[in-house]
């Protein structure tokens, strides 16, 4: 330290920087900052694209995938399938597998439930003896044919599109489903709305509702 | 007496020392910082909470880098690789243990740093900003740790993601797109834990690092917070002035406030130590395959107590609320030195201040303590698993019995507790005689309602009357049953009880 040069004193740098303002080096220094800025803009946009990829590639993400044939599955009959994602890369592991719960209201008729939970996308699990969907993480619940029973969730489950094609159930899928990103835009479930007195259904499920079949019950009593 | 030249005389470490010196020129603004002066004050064991969180920084920068040695950023193969350092790596275990209990240690210190600083007046003129930059700091300390708990690659982190995608899916035009970009594809897969690698391990901690620069750079050069005394007020034009003569008659803060540093972050990482050791690592729990569904996904404990506000949100509220929520929580701590930027330090003349430390503290203890046992959850086992207490069974006719029997098999108890066990979301069905009559057990059981499913359509009617003969068997029999107070008014023609009228009807006692 002892042999540093005493750094200009602070008039001296002042002086220096006015002679500097306005000169060819200042000049030059300024165009080489608008090059570099003009360079970060150009490569910015590829970086932001890279970014954005996934977006961009939104309309790759659905396709209609086999789920079995449509004979598999007996009338009233709720069950849990799984399914390969169609769009994967091979270090997916397990993630690669898609749960779903195919319902079949009555031969041909088929609603396909996303497994997520309309709330926040944990895996409902299907009870048969009492119709009901159970989610585990905030007790939101559903009836048979995925309208909103009661808890949390703001609508019933999500929905794929489905079509049977030479025997094949069929649906329409690939992305997770959220409020914003439907499995399908097939019509929304609920369309039996249960009978609840109108104090309790606060929010409405789903407005586009069909005609449909009334959810099946355990109609064969047990106790005679 | 010979000059002294530098690096050219002295024990060779002097003169390795010096030749180093000569080209670095570091000491003059390390023994400027270290012995700059602080106020007496300041030298409290209550002012180690922001160099404990710089501690365990540092240890989680070790131990990240030594997990990242070994862990592999790949779906299909970040569990087994969790798995290999828990089991077959010698003291992998401890690492990861370390890295986990270093995790939570520093949420709980930046936390406790953060009630000390506000309760201290710290974040008042001029330190406006040191404060705000520590806000940000918190967010990315809690950004590593939910993208900590990602890169546990389990059943969890699965559907922690999930939950995260279905947050950023209610944001109104653009939450389709933003769910997409979070998870780097249309589903949670191998992408999303890449880009979730990429956060945990390069970007936030890059941040967070560059954001603890500029944070003791600034403690450095606008002073540490003195001491706040009642009735000491801050102002603008004088505090400055104040603050230095307070400094200027204290010590310098090597060694007359380090040593206090010192011995709380070496306590504190002896406790990560102790604890790494005791309880070791956590997780991984569950193989993360979705396919997997009898899960219930639980987020780590610091995140526990938003896993429970969202599952008492109302239906309507629970969108505005997520999404508003978190803006204005973080614009109030923001704009926090902006309103009470001046004015009383002390939190002797702060009630307002004190309450809301406590306030906070208490709503976030009760919540994360509702969080450890769920009690909106439905208990997926009950219905099978949950014995029929006994006395609830003894002298009940055929029929009655066989209502136990639907209410079993039908999932009641999921949601209902009978004997202390099933589910919470539900009241407790010991004593439901008491609270309802017949009727209304016909009612609620076939119509729901009350947060209640409808059992119309999943019952049959011998199956509904069996079940509602034994649940009006249900209360203590020192209990009255319920009564239909209308039914009550009505056997009496329509006057109540208590009334002066009187008519000619009798009183239908009841059953």
């Amino acid at each position: 330290m002892d042999e540093k040069l005493p750094p200009p004193s602070h008039e001296e740098q002042e002086q220096r920087l006015h002679q500097e303002r306005v000169s060819r080096r200042t000049f030059l220094m300024n165009v080489g900052i608008a090059l570099n800025a003009v360079v970060v803009a150009v490569v910015a946009v590829p970086v932001v694209a890279y970014l954005f990829g996934p977006v961009l590639r939104r309309k790759e993400y659905l396709q209609w995938i086999a789920i079995g044939n449509a004979t598999d599955y007996s009338p009233g009959e709720t069950r849990l399938v799984t399914f390969q994602n169609p769009f994967t890369d091979p270090w997916d592991g397990d993630t690669a597998k898609v749960p779903a719960y195919v319902r079949c209201v009555d031969a041909g008729n088929f609603t396909v439930f996303a497994i997520n939970c309309a709330h926040l996308g944990c895996p409902v699990r299907w009870f048969s003896e009492s119709q009901l969907f159970m989610c585990p993480c905030h007790g939101g619940v559903y009836y048979a044919d995925g309208s909103r029973a009661s808890g949390p969730p703001e609508r019933g489950l999500f929905t794929y599109d489905v079509k049977i094609d030479g025997g094949k159930l069929m649906i329409n899928a690939g992305q997770m489903p959220t409020l914003r990103n439907r499995a399908g835009s097939g019509p929304c479930p609920g369309s039996t709305e249960p009978k609840q007195p109108a104090l309790v259904a606060r929010i409405e499920a789903c407005p586009s509702t069909d005609p449909a079949t009334k959810a099946p019950g355990t109609n064969a009593s047990t106790i005679g | 007496m010979p000059e002294y030249r530098p690096g050219h005389q002295g024990p060779w470490y002097k003169r390795v020392y010096d030749w180093l010196e000569r080209r670095v020129q570091i000491e003059g603004p390390v023994k400027e910082a270290v012995l700059h002066p602080v106020p007496k004050s300041t030298a409290s064991w209550w002012y180690v909470f922001g160099s404990a969180s710089l501690t365990l920084l540092i240890l989680q920068v070790v131990t990240g880098i030594m997990l990242g040695l070994v862990y592999a950023p790949s779906a299909a193969h970040a569990w087994d690789s969790l798995q290999i350092l828990n089991h077959q790596l010698p003291l992998g275990w401890f690492l990861r243990a370390m890295h986990g209990w270093g995790s939570s240690f520093m949420v709980a210190v930046v936390l406790i740093h953060m009630a000390q600083v506000f309760l201290f007046g710290a974040y008042k003129f001029p330190r406006e900003l040191t404060w705000i930059v520590g806000v940000f700091m918190l967010l990315m300390t809690l950004g590593m740790a939910f993208t900590g708990q990602v890169l546990r690659f389990d059943q969890d982190a699965y559907w922690g993601l999930g939950i995260g995608a279905s947050i950023m899916g209610r944001v109104p035009l653009i939450g389709g797109q933003l769910v997409h970009i979070m998870l780097g594809g249309p589903i949670i897969s191998g992408a999303t834990l890449t880009r979730f690698f990429a956060l945990h391990v390069f970007v936030i901690p890059g941040t967070l690092l560059a954001l603890t620069g500029l944070h003791v750079w600034m403690v450095l050069k606008l002073g540490i917070n003195e001491w706040p005394v009642p009735g000491r007020i801050v102002r603008r034009e004088t505090y400055i002035e104040e603050y230095n003569e307070l400094a200027h008659k204290g010590i310098p803060f090597v060694p007359g406030a380090v040593w206090k540093d010192l011995f709380f972050s070496a306590a504190i990482i002896l406790a990560v130590a102790v604890c790494a050791a005791l309880f070791g690592p956590y997780g991984p729990k569950g193989y993360p395959d979705p396919t997997i569904i009898n899960t219930v996904p639980k987020p780590d404990f610091f995140f526990l107590w938003i896993y429970s506000v969202l599952s008492f949100l109302p239906p309507e509220m629970e969108t505005p609320f997520i999404l508003t929520a978190p803006v204005v929580a973080i614009l109030i701590l923001v704009a926090l030195p902006f309103v009470a930027g001046v004015g009383e330090k002390s939190w002797w003349r702060r009630p307002v201040a004190v309450f809301m430390v406590m306030f906070l503290a208490v709503c976030w203890g009760e919540l994360t303590h509702l969080g450890t046992y769920t009690p909106w959850s439905p208990q997926m086992t009950a219905w099978s698993g949950a014995p029929v207490p006994a006395n609830l069974l003894q002298n009940r006719t055929p029929l009655e019995r066989k209502g136990a029997v639907v209410l079993q098999a039908k999932q009641c108890r999921n949601c209902h507790s009978m004997g202390g066990l099933g589910g919470m979301r539900g009241p407790a069905l010991d004593d439901v005689a008491t609270r309802l009559t017949e009727d209304q057990l016909y009612r609620q059981v076939l119509l729901g309602g009350g947060n209640m499913p409808a059992y119309g359509s999943a019952l049959s009617p011998a199956e509904t009357t069996a079940l509602v003969k034994f649940l009006i068997t249900l209360r203590p029999g020192y209990r009255p049953a319920a009564q239909d107070a209308s039914r009550q008014i009505a056997g009496q023609a329509g006057v109540p009880p208590n009334s002066t009228v009187r008519l000619g009807g009798t009183q239908i006692s009841p059953k």
